[in-house]
C-alpha cells in the first residue's frame, strides 16, 4: 500500500482530533464516533493491523475508512512534520486497498458503479446535466474565455442547482465570457478520487481532459471547491493542464474594483471555510474579501475558522454515502450551532455540498429563523440593487 | 458476553459500546512499549448515572472495568490486563463551572486539557489552568489523578495538589463527593474535612471512577517570557535550581539535556516561565531571577542565552507539541518515559545514570526535570525513542525504561504512573504495612476487584 | 596562529587614547585611560577586559586604525576575562560549527553571500537582485561574532576555512571574483579583519549599500519616493568599516527616505544590545535600547532602518511597539520600487 511507510509513525499523539486552538473535536468523524478507531490515528493503526493481518477486513473496518470527510483537519493539526502531509493520503490508500479488493461498504460501492454507468452519483441521464441553466440564456462553450464547470451538485442536487444558478447568473451580470459544457460535462471524479478508486478517477480525469481539450477550454471556474481541487492538483498529472479558478476567485476580482454597489442595510455574516477551498488549497482570504466588498456587511468570524474550519461533514464522498450519519453530533449540526453562536444571521459558504449538507443542519436545529445558509454569489446578488 | 453487550447497549446506546476486533485492537494498546491486552468491550458513558449503572453492571457479573482518558500516560496503565471493560470516558468533556472569584473550574473528568484552555481563553482570559505538556487531548481526569504536573508547577505544585474536590463512582456503584463539595455548594478546597482524595491519587484507576473533579485556577497574565539558563556541570543543577525556584516568580521550571541538536549536547538547559501585568514588573521579575543566580554569572558557569523575542515563542508554547515528535527521531513512531519524582539534589547522579543507560542501551534519549514547588521535588523524565515497527527496537527501549525504574528506585526516586512491572518493584521497597493498608482500603472498596485489576498488586 | 597586525610604538606615543576615552560604556578620564590601555598592552589584567560590551567602536575611534578592540579581545582571551559565561560560549561555538554539507555549485555574479542567515533568502527578490546567485549557510559563517566572546582563536582557525569554502566551492569554479557581502559582518570581515589577522582575502568583497546603490540608480526611474522618516541603526561590525557610511545617504536619496539627524547615529550609535545580553548584563542592554528607541521615536521616524539581521531580530518587536515599521535596507529598498517584501 502506498504510505503504509508511515503508519507505524504515527504516534497517536491525537493533535490530529482537534483545531489548533485545541477547543473542541475537529475531525468530523471522530467528532461523531468517539471511538479512538474513528480519530486519524485510530486509522493509521487499524491499517497497519489490517496490512499486518491483525485484524480482518470486516464492515466495520470499511465504515470507519470510509467515515472519513477527507476534511484535512489531520493534515493541517498533526505535529510531526516529515510525514503529517501524508496522513489523509495513507487513509486514502487504504481506501483504496479495500476498493481492490472489493470490500467497500454498499453505499460505496453503489456510488461508483452510478458514476461509471451515469457519469454522476445521482444515477440521472446526463442528458439532463445542463437542466439547472434552463432560462438563464447560458452559452454552450465555444471558444469563450472560460468553461464554467457546474459539476454533478450543481448540476442535480436541488440545493446544488439554485447556487449554479446564482453563480452564473452573476457571471453573466458582470459580463464575464463563459460558456457550459451542458450535457457533455461529466462528474470531476473528486470524490472517486479520495475514495480510493484511483482507476476510476483516472478515467474519468481522462474523459473530463479530452473533452475540454477538445473544446479548446484554456480557463476553467467551478463551482465546486471539489472540482476546483481536482483539476488543479490532480489533472496535471494526466497532463490536463489548465487555469483553474474557484468562482469565489472571480467574484473577488470582478468586486475588488470596489465596494460592491447596493444595499447597505447592516448584514453580520459568518463564512464557512470549504475544506477544498481552504486547507486542501489554502485560499482562505478570496472569500473573505467578497465580503468584505459587499456593504453593510459585517463578518463575525466562527471561532474555528480557516485552518482550524469544521468541515460540514460532505467530504470524502460521505455527501452521497452518508457513512459519517446524522445525530446532534455531527458535524454540520455541530457546525451550524457554532454559526448560530457568532449571532450571524447569515451562514455563507462557497461549495453546493456545504450549502445543502449546512441548510439541512440548519433545518435538524431548528434555527431556520435565525440563520440563513447563503452562497458567497446568492449573497452578492441579493444585495446587489 | 453477548448479554453483557446488551446491557451496555441498554445504558450508553448502540453507538457508544463496542466489541468489535478494531476497537478491542486499538484499545489494547497505548503508544509506550507495553504489551497489547484487549478489552471485551469498549464503552463511553456520557453521564454519572451511566457510568453508575456500567459500574453495577461490572460489579454484579465481576467483569474488570478500566477507566481511561487520553490513553496518554504511555506506561499502558488504562490497558485492560485482564479484560473486561474500558470506559472511555471522553464523552464526558462538559466545562460546568468557572469560579473567577475563587479561581477554580469543575468540569467532567473526560474534559481534555485542551479544551479546558481554550475554554478558559475565551470565556475567562485572565485565567488559567497549569497544564501538562501531554497532547491536549488528555484528559483532566486522567492527569489529576495520576499525580501530573505541568506549567505551573513552579507556582502550585503537582496537580493533584491543585485539587478542590471531586465526584466519584465507587467501585460498588455509589456516588460520592469528596472535599467541600460534599457538605457546601462551593468547591472550593479539600480542608478542613478528612482528605479522602487521596483514596483516589496515584491509584491508577483502582478504586473509583471518577466523574466530575474541580481544580485550582491561576492569572493569565498578558507579559510572558522564559529564559534559559545554560550550565555545563550538572552538579551545580541543584543550587541553581533551588534558587531560581525561591524567588517564588517562575511559573514553570524545566530542565532539559539532549544530544540532539549539536548545541544541546553536553549542556543543561533550564527554562524558566513567568508573567506579569505589565511589562515593567516582567523586568522586574525577570532581574530577581538573574539576581537569584548572580554568583554563577559571576564565575562564569553558567547564563542566559541570548535569544530574540521570535525565538522564545516555541519555548512558551503550552502544551510544548515538539515534544511528541521525539517519537519520530529515527522514523520509528514511539516513545516512552521513565519519570522519577525524586529531590533535586539527586539531579546530577539521576542524569549521569541516565545517560550511562541511555548509552549503553544506545536508544535515542531525551532527559530534564520538571520542578515540582520551590524545588520541593522534581520529575525527572527519561524519555527512550523507539521503532514501533521494529520488536527488537521496542524490546531495547522496554530494558532501557527496566533499567531506568530500578535505578531510580535504587537512588531514592520513585517512577511515577510507573508500568506494572515497575509498581511491583515500588510495591518490593515500600513499606509492607503501607502496602498491607492499600490492600485494606482497596477490598473495602472494591470487594469484587473488578477495577483496573493487575495494578498496584505484588 | 596569525598575529595580529598591531604597532604597540603607536600606542605608547599616543597623547588621546581615543579608544578608552571615547568609550561608550566605560568612563575613564585621560589618565585612567592611560594607565588601563598601558596594561593591556603589556599583557597584564585591566577593568577594561572585564567592562567591555565588545560593542567594537573603539576600533573605529583609533586614528591610527591600530586595532585596539582586536587586542582588548585576544588579551580577554588570554587571560580567560571572558565576556560571555563559558557554557554560552562553547554552546554558540557549537551552535556556529562548519557543518561540513556545502557543495561546489556554480555561480554567477552578482554572488550575494547570506553568511549564517540563509533564512533571510526570502529578502533577496525583485528587480533589485534579479540574476543574482544566492549562497549561505554555516560553512560560509565568517565567524566574526566571536569578538563578542573573546575567542579569537576561533576566527583565527575557521574564517580561513570558510574562505577557501567560498573560493572552492562557489567563486573559482565559476569564475567570479566578487563577493557581495549582505551583511557589514562579513564585509567588516573580508575587508578589515582577516587582514589585520594576517589572513589573505583572495576575492573582492563588496558591500551591500554599494550593490543596492548602484542597482537603484540603475532602477531610479521606477522608484516611488518613500517620503519617510527613516531611523538607520547602525550596527557595531559597521564601526569596522565606517567608509561604507556615505553609501547609506546615498540610498536614503535614492529612495526618497529622509535621514532625520539623530542622537545615536554615526560613530555615536548605540549597540542593538544582544551582546550585551549575552554578557549577562540585560539592565545595560535595557538602558542602552532605550536611549536608542526614544531617540527613533524623538526625531519622528516612521521606519527603523537595519543592516544587521541579529539588531533586526534583537529590535524590531520594541521598534513596533512605538509604532515604527521595523524593516530591513533591502526591504525598504523594495518598498520603494513598489514590490511587497517579505521581512
Ligand atoms: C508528549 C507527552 C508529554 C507529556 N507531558 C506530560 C507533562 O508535562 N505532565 C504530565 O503530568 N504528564 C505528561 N505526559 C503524560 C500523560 O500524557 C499525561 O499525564 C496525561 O494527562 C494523562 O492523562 P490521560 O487522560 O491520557 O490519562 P490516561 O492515560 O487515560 O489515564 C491515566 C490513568 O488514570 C486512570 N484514569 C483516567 N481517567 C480516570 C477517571 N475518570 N477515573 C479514574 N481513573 C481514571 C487510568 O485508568 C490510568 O490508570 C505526557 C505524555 C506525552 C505523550
Ligand atoms: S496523525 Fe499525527 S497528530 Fe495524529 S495521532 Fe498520528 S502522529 Fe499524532
Ligand atoms: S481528513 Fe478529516 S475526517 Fe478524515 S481523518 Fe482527517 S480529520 Fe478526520
Amino acid at each position: 500500500m502506498e504510505h503504509a511507510e508511515i503508519l507505524h509513525r504515527c504516534f497517536r499523539c491525537g493533535y490530529c482530533k482537534l483545531p489548533g486552538s485545541y477547543q473542541d473535536l475537529n475531525c468530523p468523524s471522530y467528532l461523531q464516533y468517539r471511538f479512538e478507531t474513528y480519530s486519524p490515528g485510530g486509522r493509521m493503526w487499524l491499517l497497519r493491523a489490517w496490512l499486518d493481518e491483525e485484524i480482518p477486513t470486516s464492515a466495520r473496518l470499511q465504515e470507519i475508512l470510509f467515515s472519513c470527510t477527507a476534511c484535512g483537519n489531520c493534515v493541517e493539526h498533526c505535529v510531526f512534520p516529515k510525514f503529517k502531509a501524508d496522513v489523509l493520503n495513507a487513509i486514502t490508500a487504504g481506501r483504496g486497498e479495500l476498493v481492490n479488493e472489493g470490500s467497500v461498504p454498499r453505499r460505496v460501492s453503489d456510488f461508483f458503479k452510478a458514476i461509471h454507468l451515469y457519469g454522476n452519483p445521482y444515477k440521472l441521464p446526463e442528458a439532463d446535466r445542463g437542466a439547472w441553466a434552463k432560462g438563464l440564456g447560458l452559452e454552450p462553450y465555444r471558444g469563450q474565455e472560460y468553461l464554467f464547470f457546474a459539476g454533478c451538485a450543481g448540476s442535480y442536487d436541488e440545493r446544488g442547482r439554485k447556487m449554479a444558478r446564482a453563480v452564473a447568473g452573476l457571471l453573466q451580470d458582470r459580463g464575464v465570457s463563459f460558456g457550459i459544457l451542458g450535457a457533455l460535462e461529466r462528474c470531476d471524479g473528486n470524490e472517486v478520487r479520495a475514495m480510493g478508486e484511483a482507476g476510476l478517477f483516472e478515467e474519468i480525469a481522462r474523459h473530463n481532459i479530452a473533452k475540454f481539450l477538445d473544446a479548446g477550454v484554456v480557463k476553467i471556474i467551478t463551482l465546486s471547491p471539489h472540482a476546483y481541487h481536482a483539476i488543479r492538483n490532480y489533472y496535471p498529472r494526466f497532463n490536463g493542464i489548465f487555469q483553474v479558478l474557484h468562482y469565489s476567485q472571480v467574484l473577488a476580482r470582478m468586486m475588488s474594483k470596489g465596494k460592491d454597489q447596493g444595499a447597505d442595510t447592516p448584514l453580520t455574516v459568518t463564512f464557512h471555510d470549504p475544506c477544498y477551498l481552504g486547507r486542501h488549497n489554502q485560499d482562505y482570504l478570496t472569500p473573505r474579501m467578497v465580503l468584505a466588498a459587499l456593504p453593510g456587511v459585517e463578518l463575525a468570524e466562527m471561532d474555528r475558522a480557516r485552518v482550524d474550519a469544521l468541515c460540514c461533514g460532505g467530504g470524502g464522498g460521505n455527501f452521497f454515502t452518508d457513512l459519517l450519519g446524522s445525530g446532534p453530533d455531527s458535524s454540520s449540526r455541530v457546525r451550524v450551532r457554532e454559526a448560530a453562536a457568532t449571532g450571524a444571521q447569515v451562514l455563507a459558504v462557497a461549495c453546493p455540498k456545504c450549502a445543502k449538507m449546512l441548510e439541512d443542519a440548519v433545518k435538524a436545529e431548528a434555527l431556520e429563523s435565525a440563520l440563513r445558509v447563503m452562497d458567497l454569489a446568492e449573497l452578492v446578488q441579493a444585495r446587489s440593487v | 458476553m453477548e448479554e453483557i453487550y446488551r446491557e451496555l447497549v441498554k445504558i450508553v446506546g448502540e453507538r457508544f459500546v463496542s466489541n468489535q476486533p478494531e476497537e478491542r485492537f486499538l484499545y489494547s494498546r497505548d503508544p509506550g512499549t507495553m504489551e497489547p491486552h484487549a478489552p471485551d468491550w469498549v464503552v463511553m458513558p456520557n453521564t454519572t448515572e451511566e457510568v453508575q449503572k456500567i459500574v453495577r453492571l461490572a460489579n454484579r457479573q465481576k467483569i474488570p472495568l478500566v477507566p481511561m482518558g487520553g490513553g496518554l500516560v504511555l506506561s499502558g496503565l488504562s490497558r485492560p490486563l485482564q479484560g473486561g471493560m474500558v470506559l472511555d470516558m471522553k464523552r464526558m468533556n462538559r466545562i460546568l463551572e468557572v469560579n473567577e472569584a475563587s479561581s477554580y473550574v469543575v468540569v467532567e473528568a473526560g474534559a481534555s486539557q485542551g479544551m479546558l484552555q481554550a475554554y478558559l481563553k475565551k470565556h475567562h482570559p485572565r485565567l488559567k489552568h497549569s497544564i501538562p505538556d501531554a497532547p491536549p487531548i488528555a484528559t483532566i481526569g486522567g492527569n489529576v489523578l495520576i499525580h501530573g504536573s505541568g506549567h505551573l508547577s513552579a507556582a502550585g505544585g503537582f496537580h493533584s495538589e491543585m485539587l478542590n474536590g471531586l465526584e466519584v463512582v465507587l467501585p460498588t456503584g455509589e456516588v460520592a463527593r469528596i472535599g467541600s463539595c460534599s457538605a457546601s455548594p462551593y468547591w472550593f478546597s479539600r480542608s478542613p474535612l478528612p482528605d479522602l482524595a487521596g483514596l483516589f491519587l496515584g491509584w491508577h484507576g483502582t478504586t473509583g471512577v471518577v466523574t466530575k473533579l474541580a481544580i485550582k485556577l491561576f492569572p493569565a497574565r498578558p507579559w510572558n517570557d522564559v529564559g534559559i539558563f545554560v550550565i555545563e556541570d550538572p552538579e551545580l543543577a541543584p543550587d541553581i535550581i533551588r534558587r531560581l525556584a525561591r524567588v517564588q516568580v517562575a511559573e514553570d521550571i524545566l530542565a532539559w539535556m539532549s544530544p540532539k541538536p549539536d548545541w544541546a549536547k553536553g549542556f543543561q538547559m533550564i527554562n524558566i516561565a513567568y508573567g506579569a501585568e505589565t511589562k515593567a514588573e516582567l523586568t522586574l521579575k525577570r532581574d530577581l531571577i538573574r539576581e537569584s543566580v548572580r554568583p554563577y554569572l559571576e564565575r562564569k558557569v553558567g547564563g542566559f542565552m541570548p535569544l530574540p523575542p521570535d525565538m522564545k515563542v516555541r519555548f512558551l508554547e503550552a502544551p510544548q507539541s515538539t515534544l511528541a515528535v521525539f517519537a519520530d527521531v529515527n522514523k520509528g513512531g514511539g516513545f516512552e518515559y521513565v519519570g522519577a519524582i525524586m529531590p533535586v539534589e539527586l539531579f546530577a547522579p539521576a542524569f549521569r545514570k541516565g545517560l550511562e543507560i541511555a548509552e549503553s542501551r544506545k536508544v535515542p534519549y531525551s532527559l530534564g526535570a520538571r520542578i515540582v514547588g520551590l524545588a520541593h521535588c522534581m520529575m525527572f523524565f527519561y524519555a527512550y525513542a523507539f521503532n514501533r515497527a521494529d520488536q527488537a527496537d521496542v524490546r531495547r527501549a522496554q530494558t532501557a525504561l527496566e533499567d531506568t525504574n530500578a535505578m531510580v528506585l535504587e537512588m531514592g526516586g520513585i517512577p511515577w504512573k510507573a508500568e506494572t512491572p515497575a509498581q511491583k518493584q515500588i510495591i518490593k521497597k515500600m513499606d509492607p504495612n503501607t502496602f498491607a493498608l492499600m490492600n485494606r482500603l482497596r477490598a473495602v472498596l472494591d470487594p469484587q476487584g473488578i477495577m483496573n485489576p493487575g495494578n498496584w498488586e505484588a | 596562529m596569525s598575529e595580529l597586525k598591531y604597532d604597540q610604538k603607536i600606542c605608547t606615543k599616543c597623547e588621546k587614547i581615543d579608544c578608552l576615552t571615547r568609550c561608550q560604556h566605560i568612563a575613564l578620564d585621560l589618565e585612567e585611560a592611560r594607565q588601563e590601555w598601558m596594561k593591556i598592552l603589556a599583557g597584564r589584567d585591566s577593568r577594561v577586559l572585564h567592562e567591555c560590551l565588545t560593542c567594537y567602536a573603539c576600533e573605529e575611534y583609533c586614528p591610527y586604525h591600530n586595532h585596539p578592540f582586536y587586542l582588548i579581545v585576544d588579551r580577554q582571551e588570554e587571560l580567560s576575562a571572558w565576556p560571555v559565561p563559558v557554557p554560552l560560549t562553547k554552546q554558540q561555538i557549537a551552535m556556529m560549527a562548519p557543518k561540513g554539507q556545502i557543495v561546489a555549485q556554480k555561480v554567477s555574479a552578482p554572488v550575494i553571500n547570506l553568511c549564517s542567515f540563509p533564512m533571510l533568502a526570502g529578502s533577496i527578490q525583485g528587480k533589485l537582485f534579479a540574476g543574482a546567485s544566492i549562497i549561505g549557510g554555516n560553512d560560509l559563517f565568517c565567524n566574526i561574532m566571536w569578538l563578542h566572546f573573546a575567542k579569537n582563536s576561533v576566527i583565527r582557525e575557521r574564517l580561513p576555512k570558510v574562505i577557501n569554502n567560498l573560493m572552492d566551492y562557489y567563486l573559482k569554479v565559476s569564475g567570479v571574483d566578487e563577493l557581495i557581502c549582505f551583511h557589514d559582518e562579513c564585509f567588516g570581515t573580508y575587508t578589515q579583519l582577516a587582514p589585520a589577522f594576517g589572513i589573505e582575502v583572495p576575492f573582492k568583497p563588496i558591500h551591500l549599500f554599494e550593490y543596492l546603490t548602484k542597482k537603484l540608480t540603475e532602477l531610479k526611474k521606477e522608484i516611488r519616493p518613500i517620503n519617510a522618516k527613516v531611523a538607520y541603526q547602525r550596527p557595531c561590525s559597521n564601526r569596522l568599516v565606517p567608509e561604507t557610511q556615505h553609501w547609506v545617504d546615498e540610498i536614503f536619496k535614492l529612495i526618497g527616505a529622509i535621514r532625520p539627524a539623530r542622537e545615536y547615529e554615526g560613530e555615536n550609535a548605540l549597540c542593538c544590545g544582544m551582546v550585551v545580553q549575552a554578557a549577562q548584563r540585560d539592565d545595560r542592554a535595557d538602558a542602552i535600547q532605550k536611549r536608542n528607541l526614544d531617540d527613533m521615536a524623538a526625531v519622528g521616524a516612521r521606519y527603523c532602518v537595519f543592516n544587521c539581521p541579529m539588531c533586526f531580530m534583537t529590535l524590531k518587536g520594541m521598534v513596533a511597539e512605538r509604532g515604527m515599521t521595523p524593516i530591513l535596507i533591502s526591504d525598504l529598498c523594495r518598498i520603494a520600487l513598489g514590490e511587497g517584501f517579505w521581512g
